[in-house]
């Protein structure tokens, strides 16, 4: 039994590893963009795994909310929009495929020198220091010649991933937060502003701005008769 | 009981081959709602790097790292879907080949 639960991650990653490679593969070669993005949501959930298998349980969860469900549901209501049925049936690939597909082997050939089986020295299965959240205090500490003097002390305790993360990017990356989140105001203000459309004669007819504009000349040409 | 992970150096080797799968469907492919979906995947093939190398270090660097990473794939899936969306109305067509009015 021990030699089947200890064996166990491995397996797991095998089967998952496959799958997601296979999932990626199909996501390319796929005609129709709904199986395409329907394989990027195999894909992504499969990496959810992988992230679990790593001691990355929050990464895993935020992967599952975001990706698969966020920018999955963005990129199918767009592929919904473009009706696909109405566009011309062409050919998939672009006319130097074959110059892709030397370019993602070379790499990937590249990617794989790279990569030492033997030279990342694995941790005996000790993952406490990601759980594990430090929290300091300005403590009074009387030295030996009887002054009195303030110090920073630290106290460390095991905790869950999500306790753990919290403290490393409310603390140390407070400010990349922040920017983050303006990043993400101003990719919101892009988005609506790009995407809008230009609005047909008819229907400006009917904007606010178009009604209140009219209702004020309206206002100014009464004054110019009641004046006279 | 001792939990035998799947080592660093595999995780790296399916990252690497995520990258390239990615790789080859930005260069291959001419719809560009599939070329984004391209993107998407490399840069989830990094975030497999980077948690690979989290782990393996105890540090928790990488995870946050990764989450800033959603963030941005996030914004860049915003802006890219509504750039093809006016690609569309234009050119009545999300071809990469057919944006080439800047093509000198």
């Amino acid at each position: 039994m021990e030699a089947l639960t200890s064996g166990m991650p491995f397996l797991v990653f095998l089967i998952i590893g496959t799958i997601a490679v296979a999932a990626s593969i199909l996501v390319v070669a796929m005609r129709n963009p709904v199986h395409s993005a329907l394989f990027l949501l195999l894909t992504f959930l499969c990496v959810a795994v992988l992230f679990v298998l790593k001691a990355a349980e929050f990464v895993a969860a935020v992967q599952v909310l975001v990706y698969a469900g966020g920018i999955m549901v963005l990129f199918l209501f767009v592929v919904m929009l473009i009706n696909v049925r109405s566009l011309p049936e062409e050919r998939v690939m672009s006319a130097f495929w074959k110059g892709g597909l030397a370019v993602g082997l070379g790499l990937f050939i590249l990617f794989a020198g790279v990569v030492r089986p033997g030279v990342y020295h694995e941790p005996k299965g000790n993952e406490r220091d990601l759980r594990t959240q430090t929290t300091y205090r300005m403590r009074k500490v009387r030295n030996a010649d009887g002054t009195v003097t303030e110090r920073r002390v630290g106290r460390s305790r095991v905790v869950g991933n999500s306790e753990a993360i919290g403290m490393v990017l409310y603390r140390d990356y407070l400010v990349p937060f922040e920017v983050a989140s303006l990043f993400l105001l101003v990719a919101m203000i892009g988005a609506i502003v790009i995407g809008k459309r230009e609005l047909l004669a008819e229907e400006e007819e009917s904007t606010p701005q178009f009604i209140l504009d009219r209702a004020e000349k309206e206002k100014e040409v009464k004054e110019v008769v009641n004046g006279r | 009981m001792i939990e035998v992970a799947p080592s660093t150096a595999a995780y790296l080797m399916l990252s690497a081959t995520l990258f390239s799968i990615g790789l080859v469907g930005v260069v291959i492919r001419r719809n560009m709602i599939t070329v984004l979906m391209s993107i998407e995947l490399m840069l989830n093939a990094v975030n497999i790097n980077l948690i690979a190398f989290s782990h393996r270090l105890s540090s928790l660097e990488g995870q946050i790292f990764v989450i800033f990473i959603i963030a941005i794939a996030a914004g860049e899936a915003a802006v890219g879907l509504a750039i093809i969306i006016q690609l569309y109305r234009l050119k009545s067509s999300v071809n990469v080949d057919e944006a080439k009015v800047l093509n000198g």
